[in-house]
């Protein structure tokens, strides 16, 4: 699942830099607030899930580990 | 029945450009740009308060009207950056055009104020026969301070926009409107009775990426219009990236979204009807949008009568 979501990452922030599992993916520069919504809709349609408006929140999302809890939380 | 008689606006003389603020928030001018579509806002002087705005913009949307002040049955005002805490700048604002025994009423509601403000003139209207909502917000005197906040610093103005609404008279007629708000959110976005605004942007622009869309598409579903058939979307000119995903989450071209972000920046509560007051007299139809503090969000649909 890890590598699934680091390409989602790469695509919406359009670069190429692979972080580490417990990296901050805001405080590394790798996805602003736009990209972040995007890497959202992206996890919704590759692993598909729905991200409902209230955890819309970016510390559910700020790294890969995380992201991948909440992914395997919500199948 | 209610109908957009007309509109105005105004904004200070005084222009702020990216390059001024750059200096002061240790960026480059480019990037204010590319994060917001921002390359100028206008600032009041410190000694202009929002009453004063929202009065010029009042005035202009009467003569803009063909209305006569002693016409108007209520008011209501929306700003977030009023001087006091009380009372709102509604009552100060009606004084001005001479209307000292009609309702003035203020909604401190920030960005979204004027869309509430439109929503409740539509329900209200039969009985108050015109209504002006104003928005007008004086955000230099929120984030004028050193050192200025780099990501709320660069994006917001001054200015005020007004908008008449009529049960009887104008050309595009009120259809429809939905109004929401969710309180979860208070503090991913305020302002205190003291320091400086506060606000989360990963959480707003997350927020409003999903919820101005869906309002948008719910609003236009219930009445059976696509949004291609929409001459403009007037927003809250928030930051052009947002209105740009805003657009194609809605299904249409960025152009269809009206905006004057460029020349303004954000002016809170004010900016979407300084936007509509440019572009509304050619339009058959218009669906406007706002998103702001609270969390209050909504959009209204507005279109020549069939």
């Amino acid at each position: 699942m890890n590598e699934k979501i680091i390409k989602i990452i790469q695509d919406v922030s359009q670069k190429s830099d692979v972080p580490a599992e417990d990296e901050s993916l805001f405080d590394s520069g790798l996805l602003d607030s736009f990209a972040l919504t995007d890497m959202v809709a992206a996890l919704e349609q590759t692993f598909d899930i729905k991200v409902p408006d209230s955890d819309l929140n970016p510390r559910k999302f700020d790294t890969v580990e995380k992201i991948a809890a909440y992914v395997e939380s919500r199948k | 029945m209610a109908f957009i008689r007309g509109l105005g606006a105004y904004v200070p003389s005084r222009i702020v450009t990216n390059e001024e603020l750059a200096v002061r928030v240790g960026k480059a001018a480019s990037w204010i740009k590319d994060v917001s579509g921002i390359e100028e806002r206008r600032w009041a002087a410190p000694d202009v308060a929002v009453a004063h705005l929202g009065l010029h913009a009042a005035k202009d949307c009467l003569l803009r009207s063909n209305a006569d002040a002693s016409e108007i049955g209520m008011v209501i005002m929306s700003s977030g950056s009023n001087e006091r805490r009380f009372p709102g700048a509604a009552a100060e604002v009606a004084k001005g055009l001479g209307l000292t025994d009609v309702p003035a009423i203020d909604l401190p509601v920030a960005s979204a104020g004027t869309l509430f403000g439109l929503a409740l003139a539509r329900d209200l209207v039969e009985r108050y026969r015109n209504i002006l909502v104003i928005g007008a917000e004086k955000m230099s005197s929120v984030i004028d301070r050193e050192p200025m906040d780099a990501n709320t610093g660069i994006l917001f103005g001054d200015g005020a926009g007004a908008c008449l609404v009529s049960a009887d008279l104008g050309r595009l007629k009120i259809v429809d409107s939905l109004m929401r708000s969710d309180g979860s959110y208070t503090e991913a976005l305020h302002l205190g009775l003291t320091g400086t605004l506060v606000m989360n942007g990963m959480t707003v622009i997350m927020q409003a990426s999903r919820k101005v869309p869906s309002v948008i598409s719910d609003l236009l579903k219930r009445n059976n219009r696509r949004p291609e058939s929409i001459d403009w979307f007037v927003m809250h000119q928030a930051n052009q990236n947002l209105i740009a995903r805003i657009a194609k989450a809605v299904g249409v071209d960025t152009e269809k979204f009206y905006s004057n972000i460029a020349r303004y920046g954000n002016t809170s509560s004010a900016s979407m009807l300084i936007a509509a007051s440019e572009c509304w007299e050619e339009a058959m139809s218009i669906c406007f949008a706002a998103f702001g503090a609270g969390f209050h969000w909504g959009a209204l649909l507005a279109e020549v009568e069939k």
